[in-house]
C-alpha cells in the first residue's frame, strides 16, 4: 500500500475521476440512445432488461426515397457496439472499484471487500433506477457460465491436495450430511411457520419450502473464499469450510432438481427419494469422472507442447471449461467436475509446462477469478435494487433465524460424531469458526432466480428472503469474523514456506508409517496411499509426463523447484546479496562441511594464519573465476528461446554482485572476507534447472574445454592459485567441494578420477561444475504431495 | 474381557502380563491381543522375532527405507530401557514398545503428557537417523537418509542427494543456531534442533 500521503491523495483522486467517468458512461449507455433498432441481445443480462425501446427516429434506409446527402465524415452508431461496450464498462467499473478500495487503507482492513462491492452495487443500481432505467439483473446463465467457472477453477487448480484428502471424510460429512440436515431443518420449520402464520403464507406448500431450504442451506464458495482469504486462518479450518462449500454443490443440485420437478405435482414418494439418492451418487461421481477425464486429456496434451510453449495455458483453461460444460450437459455437478479436472491435471501439467506458462496460468486464473468475484458482488447489489421484491417480515426473519440455528446445530452435532474418528480433534473454537464461516452467496441467489414464477408464485418472497440472508451473512458475519478470529486467538496460517527439511521428513514419515502399517498387517490409510503412488509412478506418469521428467522423483523435483524459486527471488530482488528466503546470510557451506583431516600428502607445515590467508584467497578467486566462466556459459547455452530473459537476469545479477564485492573488498585480497555466503546458493540455483526447459544438454561436453582456456589468463591471482594448489595439496579442494554443490553428472563422471588427479586438473574439474544434469537417471518416486 | 483367539499358540500370556504391558505402552488390551497375534504370525510361533522375520513381509519390499525401519525395531534405544546398541532378536514386549510410538494420543491427557509423548515420538525418529548414536545427526548421516529415500528410485547420482542433504542441513543450522561465523563448524543436528525443525510432525498410524 502506498503510504506516501501526497501521492496517495492524487491517486485516489485520479481513481475517483475515472470511476465517475465510467459510471456516467454506464448509466448513459443504458438510456435509449438513437440509432438503428438493433435486435436486443438474446437474454444475456445487461441489455436484456431494456427490451426493444423505440429508437425515436426511423432507421436510415427504411424509407423508399432518399435524397443525396453529403458524405458523413463522422457518425455515431452506438448500437453497433452496445453489448461488448457495456460488458467492458462493467468489468472496468469492477476493477476500478477494486483499485479504489485498496487505496483507502483503513476501510479495507475493517470491511471485507465483498461488503464494499455489494454496497457499490447498491449505489450503482440506485443510480440507474434514479435515471429511470431498469437496472440489469444478475442473469443466471451469465452467472453460471461465465462468472462462476473461473473462481472454481482457480480454487480447484490450487487446491492443497494433501490436506484435502487427509480431511476428506470430515469435509464430506459436513458437505453432504450437513447440507441435508440444514435443508430439511430450515425447510420443515419454515413450512410450519407458514402454516401457523395463516393467511398470507398459507399458500406456501411443503415442497416449495423444502426447495427453498435446500437452496439456502448451501454454503457458498465464492463468499467463503472472499472472506476467508482476508483473514488468513489456519489451513485446516480453511480447507474444511472451503472444501465443504465446494462439495455441497452435488447435494444442492440433486435436492434442487428433485424438489423443483415434483413441486408442481406436489407429492414425493419413497421411490423418488430412493432415486434421489441414486441421482446424488451419479451426479457427484459422474461430475468427478468427467472432470478427471478432461484432466487426463489436458495432461496428455501438455506432454507435447514443448515446441509451442505459448499456448500451453490455453489448454489448461479450455479443457477445464469443457469439463464444466460437459458436466452441465448431463446435469451433473459442474463444480465438482471443474475441481476434479484442475486437481487431476495439475501435477502432470506442471511437470510438463515451462516456468513462464506456469506463471501465466497462475496469474490469469487469479485475474479472472478476481474480476468474476468482484462482478458477482456488484451485481448482487444491483440486483437487490432491481429485483422484484416481496417483503414479509415473518418469513424473512424466520428464515434468518432458522438458517443460523440449523448451521450451529449441524456443525456441533456433526463434529461430535466426526471427532470419534479423527486423530486431530476439532475443538470448540474450530467448530465456532466453521459454523460462523458458513456464508451464503450468489449461487443461492441465482438458483432462486432460475425458478419459474408460474410454478412458484412465492418466488419473489423467496428472493427477498435469500437476499436478506446473503446480506446478513456477508455483512455481519463477514465483517465480524476477523475480530472474532483475533479475539478467540484462532491459529493463523503459518507463513513459513515449505522447506526442504519438511519435504524430506514428510516423505520419510510417509514411508515409515506405511512400513509400520505393513508390519502390523493393517491396511490403513498409508498403505493405500502408497499403492496409489506406486501405480501412479509406474503407469500414469510415464504416459502423461513428457520425456525424462516422468522419472524424476518428487524430492528432486521439489528441490529443483525450490532452488529455482530462490534464484528467481534473488534475481528479482535486484541482485542483492541478501537471500530473501529462510536462510540468513551467515550460515554457509563451510559451517557444516566437516573439516576433513588433511590426507596423506607431504605438505610443508604452514602456519595457521598463512593457511587462512591462502584459503581466503582461493575462495575469492575461485568464485570470481567461476563467475567469469559462467558469463561464458551464456553463449554456449542452447537455451530455450523463451527462457532468454532468465540468463540475462543472471548476468545482470552477477555483475551487480561483483560490483558490490569490489566495493566492499577495497582491493585488499589478503583481508578478503569470507565469500558472500549466498554464493553456494547461487551456485546451486544456477545448477538446478530443468534440462528439458533449458536445453542445456550440449553444455556438459563443451564445458571442460572452455574451462581450461579461461582459467589461466584471467588474472595473476588465478595463476597463483594454481601454484598454491600444487603446494598446498588437497585441502583447499576439500573446502571447495564444500562450496560447490554440484548437481549430478559432470562431476559424477569424473568422480572416479578423484584420488589420482593432479591438483591442477582437479581445480579445473571442480570449476567445471555448472550445467544441470543432462542425463536423468532412472528414478521413480511418489509424486503425490 | 478379552477372548483371545489364539488357540493354536503354545504359551498364552496371561491377563496379568497383558495388563502390565497395557500400563507400560498405553495400548488397550484388545490392541495388545491383535498385535500379539501379528507377532506370533511374523515370528512363526516363536518367542522372539528376528530381522529375517520382518524381511519376509511382502509389502515392505517396495519401501525405500525398509532397512531403517527394521533396524529401528532392533535398536535398544527405542526400548525405553537404558540400553544402547542393537540386538539380534526381540521379544513381544520390545515389539510392542516400538509400536507404541505410533499410537495416537488419547484425548484426555494433559498438555504436558501430550508434549512428552510427542518428544518420545520425535526421539524415535531421531534415533532412526542418528545411526552411530552420538546424539547428533551429522551431515553424513543426513545424506544417508536422503540417499535411502531416493534409493528406490534407481541409481540416483550421489551428488544430488548430497546437494539436497546439504541444503537441508543449512536450513536446520540457520533455524537452530542462527548466524555463524565462517569458521564455526556446525557439528550436526542435535535432538533439540531436531525438535525445532519438526514442528509439523504427526506420527500416527
Amino acid at each position: 500500500r502506498d503510504w506516501r500521503t501526497g501521492c496517495f491523495d492524487e491517486e485516489c483522486f485520479g481513481v475517483l475521476k475515472m470511476f465517475i467517468l465510467v459510471l456516467g458512461l454506464l448509466v448513459g449507455s443504458l438510456m435509449p440512445l438513437g440509432g438503428a433498432a438493433s435486435s436486443p441481445d438474446t437474454g444475456t443480462g445487461h441489455g436484456g432488461s431494456h427490451g426493444n425501446k423505440d429508437p425515436g427516429y426511423a432507421k436510415n434506409g427504411n424509407g423508399t426515397t432518399y435524397s443525396k446527402k453529403p458524405f458523413p465524415v463522422l457518425s455515431f452508431d452506438y448500437e453497433h457496439v452496445r453489448l461488448p461496450f457495456e460488458i467492458s464498462l462493467w468489468v472496468l467499473l469492477a476493477s476500478l472499484m477494486k483499485l479504489g478500495f485498496h487505496l483507502i487503507p483503513r476501510v479495507s482492513s475493517i470491511v471485507p471487500e465483498s461488503c464494499l462491492l455489494i454496497v457499490v452495487g447498491l449505489l450503482v443500481g440506485g443510480l440507474i433506477k434514479l435515471v429511470g432505467e431498469d437496472p440489469p439483473v444478475l442473469e443466471s446463465k451469465i452467472f453460471f457460465f461465465y462468472l462462476l467457472p473461473p473462481i472454481i477453477l482457480d480454487a480447484g487448480y490450487f487446491m492443497p491436495i494433501r490436506q484435502f484428502t487427509e480431511n476428506l471424510g470430515t469435509i464430506l460429512m459436513f458437505a453432504v450430511v450437513g447440507t441435508l440436515w440444514n435443508s430439511f431443518f430450515v425447510g420443515g420449520l419454515l413450512y410450519g411457520v407458514c402454516q401457523l402464520e395463516g393467511h398470507k403464507l398459507a399458500y406456501v406448500d411443503l415442497l416449495s419450502c423444502l426447495l427453498f431450504g435446500s437452496i439456502i442451506s448451501a454454503v457458498d464458495p465464492v463468499a467463503v473464499l472472499a472472506v476467508f482469504e482476508e483473514i488468513h486462518i489456519n489451513e485446516l479450518l480453511h480447507i474444511l469450510v472451503f472444501g465443504e462449500s465446494l462439495l455441497n454443490d452435488a447435494v444442492t443440485v440433486v435436492l434442487y432438481h428433485l424438489f423443483e420437478e415434483y413441486s408442481s405435482v406436489g407429492l414425493i414418494t419413497v421411490t423418488d427419494v430412493f432415486l434421489g439418492i441414486v441421482c446424488f451418487l451419479v451426479v457427484s461421481l459422474g461430475g468427478i469422472v468427467v472432470g478427471a477425464i478432461y484432466g487426463i486429456l489436458a495432461a496428455f496434451t501438455s506432454r507435447f507442447t514443448s515446441h509451442t510453449r505459448v499456448i500451453e495455458p490455453l489448454f489448461v483453461f479450455v479443457y477445464s471449461y469443457m469439463a464444466y460444460l460437459s458436466a452441465e450437459v448431463f446435469h451433473l455437478s459442474g463444480i465438482m467436475a471443474l475441481i476434479a479436472c484442475g486437481a487431476v491435471m495439475r501435477p502432470y501439467v506442471e511437470a510438463n509446462i515451462s516456468h513462464k506458462s506456469h506463471t501465466t496460468i497462475k496469474y490469469f486464473l487469479k485475474m479472472w477469478s478476481s474480476v468474476s468475484d468482484t462482478l458477482i458482488f456488484i451485481f448482487l447489489g444491483v440486483s437487490t435494487v432491481a429485483g422484484p421484491h416481496q417483503w414479509n417480515w415473518t418469513f424473512v426473519v424466520a428464515t434468518l433465524i432458522f438458517c443460523l440455528v440449523a448451521r450451529v446445530l449441524g456443525v456441533v452435532g456433526l463434529t461430535f460424531v466426526i471427532n470419534k474418528f479423527r486423530i486431530v480433534k476439532l475443538t470448540s473454537k474450530d467448530q465456532f469458526i466453521i459454523a460462523y464461516g458458513g456464508l451464503r452467496g450468489a449461487i443461492a441467489f441465482s438458483l432462486v432466480y432460475l425458478l419459474n414464477p408460474e410454478h412458484f408464485p412465492m418466488r419473489n418472497m423467496f428472493l427477498t428472503a435469500i437476499i436478506t440472508v446473503i446480506f446478513f451473512t456477508v455483512f455481519v458475519q463477514g465483517m465480524t469474523i476477523r475480530p472474532l478470529v483475533d479475539l478467540l486467538a484462532v491459529k493463523k496460517k503459518q507463513e513459513t514456506k515449505r522447506s526442504i527439511n519438511e519435504e524430506i521428513h514428510t516423505q520419510f514419515l510417509d514411508h515409515l508409517l506405511t512400513g509400520i502399517e505393513d508390519i502390523c498387517g493393517h491396511y490403513g490409510h498409508h498403505h493405500w496411499k502408497d499403492k496409489l503412488n506406486r501405480f501412479n509412478k509406474k503407469y500414469v506418469k510415464k504416459c502423461l509426463i513428457a520425456g525424462e521428467r516422468s522419472k524424476e522423483p518428487q524430492l528432486i523435483a521439489f528441490y529443483h523447484k525450490m532452488e529455482m524459486k530462490q534464484a528467481i527471488e534473488l534475481v528479482e530482488s535486484g541482485g542483492g546479496s541478501k537471500l530473501p528466503s529462510a536462510l540468513p546470510s551467515t550460515v554457509s557451506m563451510q559451517n557444516i562441511q566437516p573439516k576433513k583431516p588433511s590426507q596423506d600428502r607431504a605438505l610443508p607445515q604452514l602456519s595457521k594464519a598463512r593457511e587462512e590467508e591462502i584459503r581466503k584467497i582461493l575462495r575469492t578467486n575461485l568464485q570470481r573465476t567461476r563467475q567469469r566462466l559462467r558469463s561464458y556459459n551464456r553463449h554456449t547455452l542452447i537455451a530455450d528461446p523463451y527462457e532468454d530473459g532468465w540468463n540475462e537476469m543472471l548476468i545482470k545479477r552477477k555483475k551487480m554482485k561483483e560490483l558490490e564485492k569490489k566495493i566492499s573488498q577495497m582491493n585488499n585480497y589478503l583481508t578478503v572476507p569470507a565469500p558472500p555466503p549466498d554464493s553456494p546458493t547461487i551456485a546451486r540455483a544456477r545448477l538446478a534447472s530443468d534440462p528439458q526447459a533449458w536445453g542445456l544438454k550440449s553444455v556438459t561436453e563443451s564445458i571442460p574445454t572452455i574451462k581450461v582456456d579461461l582459467a589461466s589468463p584471467q588474472s595473476p591471482e588465478s595463476v597463483n592459485v594454481v601454484d598454491e594448489f600444487s603446494k598446498k595439496g588437497s585441502q583447499p579442494k576439500e573446502e571447495e567441494g564444500g562450496l560447490t554443490m554440484k548437481v549430478p553428472s559432470p562431476a559424477k563422471q569424473r568422480k572416479d578420477k578423484t584420488p589420482d588427479e593432479e591438483p591442477q586438473q582437479r581445480l579445473m574439474r571442480c570449476l567445471s561444475d555448472p550445467g544441470p544434469a543432462a542425463e536423468e537417471e532412472d528414478e521413480d518416486e511418489p509424486f503425490l504431495p | 474381557m478379552i477372548t483371545i483367539v489364539m488357540g493354536s499358540f503354545q504359551s498364552l500370556p496371561d491377563d496379568h502380563q497383558y495388563r502390565t504391558l497395557s500400563q507400560k505402552t498405553g495400548f488397550s488390551l484388545e490392541q495388545i491381543a491383535i498385535l500379539h497375534n501379528r507377532f506370533k504370525q511374523l515370528s512363526q510361533n516363536e518367542e522372539t522375532l528376528r530381522r529375517d522375520d520382518l524381511k519376509t513381509i511382502q509389502d515392505l519390499e517396495s519401501n525405500p527405507i525398509r532397512s531403517q525401519i527394521i533396524e529401528a525395531f532392533f535398536d535398544s534405544r527405542n526400548f525405553q530401557k537404558e540400553g544402547v546398541g542393537s540386538v539380534e532378536e526381540i521379544g513381544f514386549e520390545e515389539f510392542l514398545t516400538v509400536m507404541s510410538y505410533f499410537r495416537a494420543p488419547p484425548q484426555h491427557i494433559t498438555e504436558e503428557q501430550r508434549e512428552e509423548m510427542r518428544r518420545a515420538k520425535l526421539r524415535f525418529l531421531f534415533n532412526m537417523h542418528d545411526t552411530d548414536n552420538d546424539g547428533t545427526i551429522t551431515l553424513e548421516e543426513y545424506r544417508h537418509v536422503v540417499e535411502e529415500l531416493l534409493s528406490r528410485s534407481g541409481a540416483l547420482g550421489r551428488e544430488t542427494a548430497k546437494g539436497i542433504a546439504d541444503a537441508a542441513m543449512l536450513e536446520v543450522a540457520s533455524i537452530s543456531v542462527g548466524p555463524m561465523a565462517p569458521d564455526e563448524f556446525y557439528e550436526g543436528i542435535t535432538f533439540e534442533h531436531f525438535l525445532k525443525v519438526c514442528k509439523f510432525v504427526h506420527l500416527y498410524a
